[in-house]
């Protein structure tokens, strides 16, 4: 299966609505980089609304997700991670350091006009 | 007392997928918080994982347990794989042989309430169980 990748102006925008195994999650990090390529987008929010686990492979592709699109120009912002997903992560020892959040679409969005504007 | 035993095999990749929707359906069931769910199948997830990356095969089993008062969940990763060499190393966070995060078994203990580990060259057992709160 594969997450499908919208791009509006400079961003690209992603909501993950299936459950995430292993190998769509890899595919997904792949077509995101091909995708920053091609578009030259500034600006990635993924929501993450629909995802009800995130355990520490998954964390792990989603935080090298971040570093590998920051080296091709990109910022990633996450947005909607549910209450229970918070803190299994927490437990798990994951904390996601690097990454910038914010409570949905929306403020993804806001949040990354003002990371860009800044620099 | 026992409830009812549900396996689940771990073969291939999707399995994990699998095991971890069964065994948070079984939470759910049982009257487990929405939180509680999510620590279940997030172990559930970290244990399948672990077998089909390091033995290959294996199972993963759910059954409810009751306690002295409280009804609790145990989950039971089994496999026949190699075994691993120390196991005071890999309940430390950080330890992988794999490049992954080393999150996964010190993190299982820190989700679940009892956490057990049999580990020899015949294979590798993790026992774990959430009682409801
Ligand atoms: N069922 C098993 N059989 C054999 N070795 C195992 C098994 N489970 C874990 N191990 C060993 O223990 C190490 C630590 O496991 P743990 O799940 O904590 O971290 P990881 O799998 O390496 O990374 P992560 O789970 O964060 O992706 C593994 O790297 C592996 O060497
Ligand atoms: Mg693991």
């Amino acid at each position: 299966m594969r997450i499908p990748i919208l791009k509006l102006q400079d961003y690209l925008l992603v909501s993950v609505q299936i459950e995430l195994d292993d190998q769509t999650a890899m595919q997904f990090q792949e077509d995101l980089l091909n995708k920053i390529h091609e578009s030259g987008a500034t600006g990635v929010v993924v929501d993450l609304t629909s995802v009800e686990i995130i355990d520490s492979f998954i964390a792990k592709v989603l935080g090298d997700v971040v570093s590998m699109a920051e080296l091709m120009g990109a910022k990633v912002v996450f947005t909607g991670i549910q209450p229970a997903v918070s803190m299994t992560l927490i437990d798990l020892g994951i904390h996601l350091k690097n990454v910038q959040t914010a409570l949905d679409l929306e403020q993804g969005l806001v949040k990354l006009k003002q990371e860009l504007e800044e620099k | 007392m026992k409830g009812a035993l549900t396996t689940v095999p771990i073969y291939k990749e999707w399995d994990i997928v699998g095991a971890r929707q069964s065994g948070r359906n079984m939470a759910k069931d049982l009257g487990f918080s929405t939180v509680d769910q999510a620590r279940i199948a997030t172990a559930i997830s970290e244990l399948a994982r672990n077998i089909y990356l390091y033995a290959g095969q294996g199972e993963v089993s759910f059954e409810e347990v009751q306690g002295d008062t409280p009804v609790g969940l145990k989950i039971i990763a089994k496999d026949n794989g190699p075994g691993i060499d120390q196991i005071s190393k890999v309940l430390e966070d950080g330890y992988s042989t794999s490049g992954g995060l080393g999150a996964g078994l010190p993190g299982v203990k820190r989700l679940m309430d009892d956490f057990d580990i049999v580990s020899n060259e015949n294979g590798t057992t993790v026992t774990v169980v959430m009682w409801l709160r």
